[in-house]
């Protein structure tokens, strides 16, 4: 019988594409025939018996394609269901041991139990009930212990399968052998629901506990869902629907409104609104023309638009995003060394505790003095629990890297989210961090009637020269929708300006002639900026003024930071006025102007030598060396590429307020850490000392067990609701 | 006489206890290009020597159905990964720094060693 595979090659543009795979294809061993859709940029294999994928990849490889076979499963949806069944499967045992357990209890609590069916009070009725919940419900716990302890190591499941076999056991031996005990003076009493309440109340703590850990990894979930699943490609004058694994850099991409865009790229015809808000955080939707660049996974608001794939797969901001977020989760806070240490000796140290506590109870303990003796030694067992150590921390970073990365916040490592909540100076970058990075035109003075006469004649003369100051003018001038007038007689003087003939008349654009004054130019200097003035047939006519201009976000930011009691210093390579201008109107009193690039570093050192904890913002480009030396270098997204090495920390929006936002991100999780890692080792310093004085039974033992580690889950999924 | 006997039991077991957990000898495997690596109870081998610089595949294989073996941390790697049950796992490491490197489970109970040299 013939077989059929079908499967996408990717890299395919042409019709030789298709021959070139279809040759190679049909040269692998027991394939008939094999044909290959250009449009579709499918292949279909007939076979004889199914090849191997890896035999197809690599025949397809070796001509310089990529097979790509649809995945079975993806690990996500394997990660689900295998979630889903073992939460049912611990609810159906959770359910069964505690009704199991109450009927037991009610059938030996004093008091109770004279109310009780008198089957509930046969010793061997309750022996059968017991049992079940002992090996059936409990029968992963006596797995985990067993292979455990195969390789010497003890854990959660060691301590309580330790409590509950010994109270298993002698319940057992009470209710077969009565006549011994009774012997030596010992009540007849089993104490099967101690074994069995404890497992069920074990049981519903995971049950508890893993339900709210699966809120932790959320935000990631979240970003992953973003992704589009198909692209609309324009492939010879066609559009076809692919899907967005098979896009290739390059290909063309109609994007409608109302559509999510698939992959990066550059738009190549139309404009449109686009949110961008579940990627970059930022919450107004921008306005992107021909030009400009896109993000994957976005939202095409208004038009519809054609754009060019510059970045897929692995390479979508998206996917940087994501990676990054699962690097930081995998990472560990310095905070975590401690809680570390002290778990992996825990679970032996409570063992021999509770040796101990047996010991102590039965030497100088009163009558009936074994009992007595295993019910606290097993309280001990019980009451003890690493785990809620071990989830204190790495929950919490879960959390928090997650809701960063949400709002446009990328945290390298859990060590520089420990890091930023310290940091009391940060360093600002001028230009691109504070300001905009580009000039732009802030004031015209004009001599003559219409200010917008003097821009276009201005505009059309520094239109010929490829200034940036000239290129803020004609960017004005466009904006204003003026319509250039023709040059002729353009001439540049070196280190003066540009002068032409627009429409007759003769312009000048440049620095002010040594016999003319102009106060309100030397003003606008004062303030930091550009001026060039204005002469029209030899006549002072009017100046331009020209700068850098501050971001809007910027002047809130500073106000915040302020606020928080953090010092905010400028440096910049300005001239000390311009510096000082700037600084003044944002609010930071520390200015350092004149810095060459290379030695913003060693700016951050001496603040560094004061004692202070540093943060440096910086765009990561020209400022790498000043961010890597910071106690955390912060870095401005640029684009659609995040990976930035020197720094601790990535916005992708071009927000400062992020700025504030990550330190109070950082402030808030670390507290959370702080009170997780509190509650967690003082849940144990002080309940095990209790548990071997004998002032706690098992079953409550094993309840307050259970409530400690849900309560530091719990605490961690608090965190998604902070203010940030 | 029996509380004596009780006494010196249990000081016997706290012993054993201390001698059964903390001084077992581990021994180290060296990884070249690939390591299998069993999670049942623990990880085997849980001490895995890694050239300096050489990529080295680690394959998890999961057989232990706890919830406390799902996810494999490699900290100092930025690497936490789920481990799908009765199923392997690769995760490729690139040792660029020399050391001792723990991993560990989720809730840093079971451990191991990565020795970079």
């Amino acid at each position: 019988m013939k077989i059929k595979q079908t499967f996408a090659i990717k890299g395919m543009h042409c019709a030789s594409c298709v021959y070139t795979n279809e040759k190679a294809l049909k040269a692998i061993p027991g394939v008939t025939d094999a044909a290959v859709n250009l449009a579709s940029g499918k292949a279909t294999l007939t076979t004889d018996s199914k090849v191997e994928k890896n035999k197809i990849s690599d025949a397809i490889k070796s001509v310089g394609y990529q097979a790509m076979f649809e995945s079975e499963e993806s690990l996500d949806e394997k990660i689900k269901t295998e979630k889903i069944k073992e939460l049912k499967n611990l609810r159906i045992k959770v359910f069964v041991s505690l009704s199991l357990g109450a009927i037991i209890v009610w059938g030996s609590f004093p008091g109770i139990m004279n109310f009780a069916p008198e089957i509930f009070k046969n010793f061997n009725f309750q022996f059968v009930l017991a049992t079940v919940v002992q090996f059936w419900a409990g029968r992963d716990l006596y797995q985990a212990a067993i292979s455990s302890l195969r390789h010497r190591i003890a854990n959660m499941d060691t301590l309580v399968v330790i409590g509950t076999t010994v109270a298993f056991i002698y319940s057992t031996f009470v209710t077969f052998f009565p006549k011994f005990f009774m012997d030596l003076g010992i009540e007849v009493m089993p104490y099967f629901d101690v074994s069995t309440v404890i497992i069920g109340l074990i049981l519903l703590g995971r049950y508890l506990e893993a339900q709210a850990k699966a809120g932790t990894g959320e935000a990631i979930k979240k970003l992953i869902g973003l992704q589009a699943k198909t692209a609309r490609i324009i492939r010879n004058k066609k559009e076809i629907d692919i899907s967005i694994n098979e896009v290739v850099v390059g290909d063309l991409i109609r994007v409608r409104p109302g559509e999510k865009i698939p992959v990066d790229g550059v738009i190549v015809e139309g404009e449109s609104a686009i949110d961008e808000s579940m990627v970059t955080g930022e919450s107004m939707p921008s306005t992107k023309y021909k030009g400009d660049t896109v993000i994957g996974a976005t939202m095409n608001r208004s038009g519809s638009f054609i754009y060019k794939a510059t970045k897929v797969g692995k390479d979508t901001l998206l996917s940087q995003i994501i990676k990054l977020v699962e690097e930081a989760q995998g990472s560990k806070a310095p905070i975590q060394r401690l809680a570390d240490i002290i778990s992996s000796y825990f679970v032996p140290i409570v063992i021999m505790l509770a040796i101990g506590t047996f010991v102590g109870w039965y030497v100088f303990g009163s009558s009936p003095i074994f009992v007595h003796a295993m019910l606290r030694a097993i309280s001990v067992l019980i009451i003890a629990c690493p785990c809620a150590m071990g989830l204190a921390t790495p929950t919490a970073i879960m959390v928090g890297t997650g809701i960063g990365a949400q709002h446009g916040i990328l945290i390298k490592d859990a060590e520089s989210l420990e890091t930023a909540h310290k940091v009391n100076t940060i360093i600002f970058d001028k230009t691109g961090t504070l300001t905009k990075g580009k000039p732009e035109v802030t004031d015209v003075i004009s001599n003559i009637k219409n200010k917008n006469d003097l821009i276009q004649l201005v505009a059309s003369i520094e239109k010929n020269s490829e200034h940036p100051l000239g290129e803020a003018i004609v960017k004005k001038a466009e904006e204003k929708k003026l319509v250039l007038s023709k040059v002729e007689g353009f001439k540049s003087i070196t280190g003066q300006g540009v002068e032409g003939m627009v429409s007759g008349k003769k312009v000048y654009v440049g620095k002010l002639l040594a016999t003319d004054k102009y106060d309100d130019g030397e003003k606008l200097k004062d303030q930091g900026k550009t001026v060039v003035y204005v002469y029209i047939n030899s006549k002072l006519s009017g100046l331009i003024a020209i700068a850098d201009t501050i971001k809007e976000s910027s002047l809130e930011a500073i106000l915040s930071l302020n606020k928080m009691g953090i010092e905010t210093v400028m440096i910049t390579g300005d001239n000390e006025a311009t510096a000082r201008a700037i600084g003044e109107k944002l609010g930071i009193k520390k200015v350092l102007a004149e810095v060459m690039p290379q030695d913003k570093e060693r700016e951050v050192k001496k603040f560094q030598k004061e004692g202070k904890i540093v943060a440096m913002v910086g765009d990561g480009i020209n400022d790498a060396p000043a961010l890597a030396a910071a106690n955390i270098g912060i870095a401005m997204g640029s684009g659609t590429d995040v990976a930035i090495e020197a720094a601790g920390i990535t916005l992708v929006n071009k927000n400062l307020q992020s700025v504030t936002s990550a330190i109070k991100l950082s402030k808030q999780t670390m507290r959370t850490i702080k009170l997780n890692l509190f509650w967690a080792f003082a849940y144990n310093v002080v309940l095990i000392p209790v548990a071997i004085i004998g002032l706690i039974s098992p079953i409550l033992a094993s309840g307050a067990m259970a409530f400690s580690s849900i309560s530091v889950v719990t605490n961690s999924l608090f965190l998604k609701k902070a203010n940030i | 006489m029996d509380k004596i006997i009780v006494f010196i039991f249990g000081l016997l077991s706290i012993l054993f206890t201390y001698w059964f957990f903390f001084m077992k000898k581990i021994n180290t495997v060296q990884a070249e290009g690939t390591i299998n690596i069993l999670v049942d109870g623990g990880y085997k081998p849980e001490r895995i020597s890694i050239p300096y610089g050489q990529t080295t595949k680690l394959i998890f294989e999961r057989k232990d159905s706890s919830a406390c073996l799902e996810d494999v941390i490699i900290a100092d790697f930025k690497v936490r990964k789920f481990l799908p049950l009765n199923e392997k796992t690769e995760i490729e490491i690139n040792p660029n720094k020399k050391g001792e490197f723990d991993f560990s489970c989720g809730m840093g109970m079971f451990h191991g060693k990565l020795i970079v040299e």
